[in-house]
């Protein structure tokens, strides 16, 4: 009784990351790979994955330039991959792919309108 | 880093040829996946992360029947491995094969116009390895 009520739960647990968007397709082929030759195929994938993620994420960190939003959403992120959470860490990977793509904008723009200014004396801190 | 396994062997008689498949990324999820594929198609895999350990490698033992590699990586991408390997007297008639996650025509192009036997898209699917195997063996 005890493992069939377990098994129910695994099985929710399973349709709800992909329901929910935090899985997809991809993640169907990695379990057809799955079997009695490599029966944790898919957690050592998993595995495989945070522990990357979470050392290229570490990179990104350490060449920030001053980018404190990015930053920010990267420690969060890191902090989700060393603790295996793989909802917290997508959510925050979209949001530090799309903090990445603002900031690249925005520097972008601004960039463009010091070319046009020309040399200025431009390292005061702001007010803050 | 390296690491080998060989995949299960046919019942003695079976004359089922076993390819000695080396196969090139950075990336640890792409290794233990490109390995999985081909180790369930019954071929022996040797895993290396860099261009770099793929020539060491091919330099200690020339046995190798197809070269997979990734295209995007540090140091030396899979085009600049697939160019020394056909460079080489003693490698060049090795199948080199580049996988990517990215449909670049130009790059796709550039590749096999350098002599690489295929490009395929990732996520590399079962299908793309079977179909690469099976022409290996003819």
């Amino acid at each position: 009784m005890e493992y069939s009520n377990l098994r129910h739960r695994a099985a929710d647990m399973r349709k709800s990351l992909f329901d929910q968007g935090y899985l997809d397709e991809q993640f169907y082929q990695l379990e057809e790979l799955q079997d009695e030759v490599s029966p944790n195929f898919v957690e050592e994938v998993v595995t495989l994955f945070f522990r990357d993620s979470a050392r290229l994420i570490s990179n990104i960190e350490q060449t920030l330039i001053g980018a404190s939003r990015v930053k920010n959403a990267c420690t969060l992120c890191r902090e989700y991959c060393d603790e295996k959470n793989l909802e917290g860490c997508l959510k925050l990977f979209h949001k530090l792919k799309r903090e990445h793509a603002v900031l690249r904008q925005k520097l972008g723009s601004y960039f463009q309108l010091l070319r046009q200014v020309g040399p200025m004396e431009i390292a005061t801190r702001p007010s803050m | 880093m390296m690491s080998s396994a060989r995949g299960g062997k046919g019942t003695s008689g079976e004359a089922e040829r076993e390819l000695h498949v080396l196969a090139v990324d950075d990336s640890s999820v792409d290794r233990a996946v490109i390995a999985k594929l081909l180790r369930s198609s019954k071929h022996r895999v040797t895993t290396v992360d860099s261009g770099k350990r793929a020539l060491e490698l091919l330099g200690l033992e020339p046995n190798v029947n197809m070269i997979i590699t990734d295209y995007w990586m540090p140091e030396m991408t899979g085009y600049e491995l697939l160019k020394k390997v056909k460079e080489s007297s003693t490698l060049k008639e090795i199948p080199v094969v580049i996988m990517s996650s990215e449909n670049v025509p130009n790059r796709i192009n550039r590749c096999l116009e350098e002599g690489a036997e295929d490009f395929l898209l990732k996520p590399v699917r079962p299908s793309d390895v079977s179909r690469l195997c099976s022409r290996m063996m003819r």
